[in-house]
């Protein structure tokens, strides 16, 4: 029975397996990179997500991330997104989540972190920080080299 | 095309009789309703102004002049915009309640129908993290409550794996009478006590 209840307890949600997971791909579609610690490697469905990860998408690339506190946060073709900072307490919900769109397109819905606490996540670009309050939202950074016209 | 967009940069600079800044890349932030119809709020800063955005659709560009000007999309541009990208959002995490007949790990008639949803919307998902908590109401004692909910909730489970769901992708647990959803006091029957919760993300 105290096994029971241990688990009952510990249980955020089965997965991530490893401490150091912090989400999981649940969305690979097209080329879909992740680049950690220098090596640039396939992800797919089911592919664990760290701190300083760098998603990268190719032009027929898309991907969703399903984090530890429930953010969602998906890019599109051409993306690349930098996971600058996460952390987050299952027990008091207090987190963190920074991650920079370096280019291409993003969208996002919020989890139990901004819940708690308005605006503990933020999205970085080139020019801006945005601070999320909550839930759903895109955002996009443009290839200034296709400028003007795309739009 | 790279050099016209070069030159309107330069003539806007020119004419505004600003100080020239390096080109940056056009950004674009906009709010979008969730499946509920919610409308959040987040909050744009740039070059020393902040933005709050909190409509349907409101957004904010930032020009490659790094010059931030409010904008207001419609749901179709955004689609046209966004619409692979939207479509790559991982499933919302969410959770469902079933209730068993008194003192067994059977469900009610009605909670056996409501299943075949619950189930349908857990098998549609490619990599589910599911979590199924059993519960009881306060009649008998601690111990026999905790094995009774556990076993509701075990059940459940092997419903799931029967489905196809890989075993290792459900964790389940009992919490007994310990997390009543209805307060009552001790040896009381209450049908909503008697429940598991699952949740999936």
């Amino acid at each position: 029975m105290r096994k029971s209840l241990i688990f009952a307890t510990a249980l955020a949600f089965a997965v991530p397996a490893l401490a150091n997971d912090i989400g999981q791909v649940k969305v690979a579609k097209g080329t879909v990179q992740i680049e950690r610690e220098g090596k640039r490697v396939p992800a797919s469905v089911g592919t664990p997500v760290r701190i300083a990860d760098l998603l990268v998408t190719g032009a027929d690339g898309s991907a969703g991330i399903t984090f530890s506190d429930n953010s969602l946060v998906s890019v599109g073709p051409n993306s690349v997104f930098a996971i600058d900072k996460y952390r987050f307490d299952s027990t008091t919900h207090v987190g963190e989540f920074e991650g920079t769109l370096k280019k291409g397109k993003l969208a996002a819905v919020s989890g139990k972190m901004v819940k708690q606490t308005p605006e503990s996540m933020k999205i970085r670009t080139p020019s801006s920080v945005m601070a999320v309050r909550g839930t759903e939202f895109v955002v996009e950074v443009k290839d200034p080299a296709a400028a003007p016209a795309a739009r | 095309m790279r050099l016209a967009a070069a030159l309107i940069v330069l003539a806007a600079a020119g004419c505004a009789g600003a100080p020239e800044r390096a080109p940056v890349p056009p950004e674009l932030f906009v709010v979008v309703p969730g499946p509920t119809g919610h409308v959040g709020t987040i909050v744009v800063r740039s070059g020393g102004a902040e933005r709050v955005l909190d409509r349907a659709y409101s957004a904010q560009r930032i020009a490659g002049d790094g010059s931030a000007s409010p904008a207001a999309l419609s749901a179709d541009e955004v689609t046209r915009e966004f619409g692979s990208t939207l479509e790559s959002l991982p499933g919302r995490p969410t959770s469902f309640m079933l209730y068993f007949l008194e003192g067994r790990d059977e469900l009610t008639p009605a909670s056996r129908q409501e299943m075949e949803r619950v189930f349908a919307e857990l098998k549609r998902r490619p990599l589910p993290d599911i979590v199924v908590i059993g519960h009881t109401d306060t009649v008998g004692n601690l111990a026999y409550n905790d094995k009774l909910s556990l076993a509701r909730a075990e059940r459940m489970r092997e419903l799931m794996i029967g489905l196809g769901i890989p075993p290792e992708r459900i964790q389940a647990a009992g919490r007994g009478k310990r997390e009543l959803l209805v307060p009552t006091d001790d040896n009381i029957s209450e049908a909503r006590n008697r429940r598991v919760e699952i949740s999936v993300r």
